[in-house]
């Protein structure tokens, strides 16, 4: 306990150059450009008396990088979710994305859930472009430009391997269809980043690597930001550039893991000994950090 | 990237076996089942020998239908009207107050309690009440149908519009979607099926409401007639307003379930998916 707070209090050091250098020197140059930054961030439901679900969180993700943060359940992952999406308002601490600090919900932001929750009266085409209702400027151009924008949603569908299925209804499609059709509707705005709350907890093991597969390639192509909030540890290290461990409640960020593994990533590749050894790594992290769990109060 | 997890196209909602099974299935059999009933009904009367002023058999209750067909008729128009009216105004302020109550947490738990604590009033005994207040005309039966009536669309609509997945709504606030286009693209249509599955429960209240009415003091109307029949040891005209009555309540169910079926047909979807 006494070397992880150690720890922790190293990483939690305020300079963002400090911090990224004990991880990886090589990038400390980058931090300029970051688009997520979340510095000193405490948020704590119910008054006084309530939970602190992150206090002191500090973390930042840089333009076009895919980050993942893991933890123990009731770490404050969905907090840091609705946190970045400016969907709560934190108590104290700044967030700021692409420069701009967050003060009400962001339309630069997609949203994808683990439970679907596609419109089962929409077809899944009319369900993709739902987000184009809301988000201007397109919910004022759409009636007049449908065919361009119904293009746009056909090309998203054909791109995670959903093409000729947009005039299925949603209960037509298993549940990973219906996890990619929730990637597209999350995407079809061409928010500048993609928030996923464990978007394939709730798949088999099967259809789960081929979604790995749908996501690495959807970020591989159109160079979005991807925060992907997860308790898969192998998911994580496989999609992302670097993993973010967060302790137990009131959640803060214990260690930052840069991931090396070149890019393409084949799905062989997690079955490797130096992906298992990340794994593995960042696993005992995790159960440090559980063991470090306060008793509920 | 293997496709493993394709489906088959929506198969047609098929029906099982030939054309005359289903026929025989949802046509034959209840019919038969009715026709059963009658002759238990006229043969039992018969047997046991019961005097016509205590149950009167079903050859004489249909030959009173007949006989007084056109008083029938007449009073069955008066309470099929009432019963629409209260059903109507059941609906518009059950939907308005149903929406009212989804729409916030707060005036969700400020209305609940009172609208149980109304709904638990035996609507018989407002009936007085409200003769006192109107008069002996149609305006308290078409009070109490309504009233009787628009509990169940008002739970129904606030439930539909209270269940809304948070994941859902986070995900369209967060892309800076105001409550009225949250509830106008999800909430409303959500709550559709509990809407117009409420209708049905609604609708054979509306109908109770009203004849219970009229039992208690009416001008007109099939209560009313029955009330009357009943003060003459007309026993065979107070059985046939009785058959009107049940005939009427399927009729009015049947409608309203095919509304429903029309309008929420996604909420249905097919038992061979």
């Amino acid at each position: 306990m006494t070397l992880l707070h150690t720890e922790s209090s190293l990483y939690q050091s305020n300079d963002a150059t400090a911090k990224l250098a004990a991880v990886d020197p090589s990038r400390a140059g980058q931090a300029a450009t970051d688009f997520v930054e979340i510095s000193d961030v405490t948020l704590s439901y119910g008054g006084d008396e309530g939970v602190t679900a992150v206090e002191d969180l500090t973390m930042s993700v840089r333009k076009g990088e895919f980050a993942a943060v893991v933890g123990p359940s009731g770490c404050g992952k969905s907090t840091l979710m609705k946190l970045t999406t400016g969907l709560v308002i934190p108590q104290k601490g700044r967030i700021a994305v692409d420069g701009k600090p967050v003060t009400g919900p962001l339309d630069i932001v997609g949203m994808a859930f683990q439970n679907p929750s596609l419109l089962p009266w929409r077809r899944t085409l009319d369900n993709i472009m739902l987000p184009l209702e809301i988000v201007s400027p397109h919910a004022q151009r759409l009636r007049k430009h449908k065919a361009e924008y119904v293009a746009r949603a056909e090309a998203m569908l054909d791109l995670v391997g959903l093409g000729g299925f947009g005039a299925n209804y949603p209960w037509q499609l298993s549940g990973g269809m219906q996890q990619r059709a929730n990637l597209c509707r999350a995407l079809i705005h061409e928010p500048g980043l993609l928030m996923l709350d464990e978007p394939f907890g709730a798949l088999d093991a099967f259809t789960r690597e081929e979604l790995w597969g749908v996501i690495r390639d959807l970020h591989q192509r159109k160079k979005f930001t991807v925060v992907l909030v997860t308790h898969d540890l192998r998911e994580a290290v496989y999609l992302a550039d670097r993993v973010f461990v967060m302790s137990a409640r009131p959640g803060r960020v214990v260690l930052e893991r840069e991931i090396g593994f070149e890019r393409p990533r084949p799905i062989d590749l997690t079955y490797t000994g130096e992906f298992n050894d990340v794994v593995h790594e960042l696993r005992e992290k995790i159960a440090e950090a559980r063991a470090d769990t306060p008793p509920i109060g | 990237m293997a496709q493993t997890d394709i489906v088959s196209p929506p198969a047609k909602a098929a029906r099982s076996g030939p054309d005359w099974v289903w026929h025989a299935e949802n046509i034959g059999s209840p019919v038969l089942f009715t026709l059963g009933l009658f002759l238990v009904w006229e043969v039992g009367c018969r047997l046991f020998n019961v005097p016509e002023s205590i149950l009167p058999t079903a050859s004489a209750t249909l030959a009173a239908l007949w006989e007084f067909r056109v008083v029938i008729f007449d009073n069955m128009i008066v309470t099929l009207w009432t019963t629409l009216l209260g059903f109507a105004l059941a609906i518009v302020i059950g939907l308005l107050l149903g929406v009212a109550v989804g729409w916030h947490r707060a005036v969700y738990s400020a209305v609940y309690p009172a609208l149980i604590a109304f709904n638990s009033i035996p609507k018989v005994a407002v009936v007085p009440i409200l003769i006192l207040w109107f008069g002996l005309g149609t305006v308290p039966a078409i009070l109490t149908a309504f009233l009787i009536s628009f509990f169940p669309i008002v739970v129904n609509v606030a439930t539909g519009l209270a269940t809304v997945e948070p994941e859902l709504e986070d995900v369209l606030r967060a892309l800076g979607a105001k409550k009225l286009v949250v509830m106008t693209k999800v909430g409303i249509p959500r709550s559709l099926p509990h809407f117009f599955g409420s209708l049905k429960v609604a609708i054979t209240l509306a109908f109770i409401g009203a004849v219970v009415a009229e039992t208690s003091g009416a001008s007109k109307g099939l209560g009313k007639l029955m009330l009357d029949a009943q003060a003459a040891f007309q026993v065979p005209i107070v059985f046939a307003a009785l058959l009107v009555l049940s005939v009427l309540g399927i009729l009015l169910y049947a409608i309203t379930a095919l509304i429903e079926q029309r309008f929420t047909g996604w909420a249905h979807r097919s038992q061979n998916h």
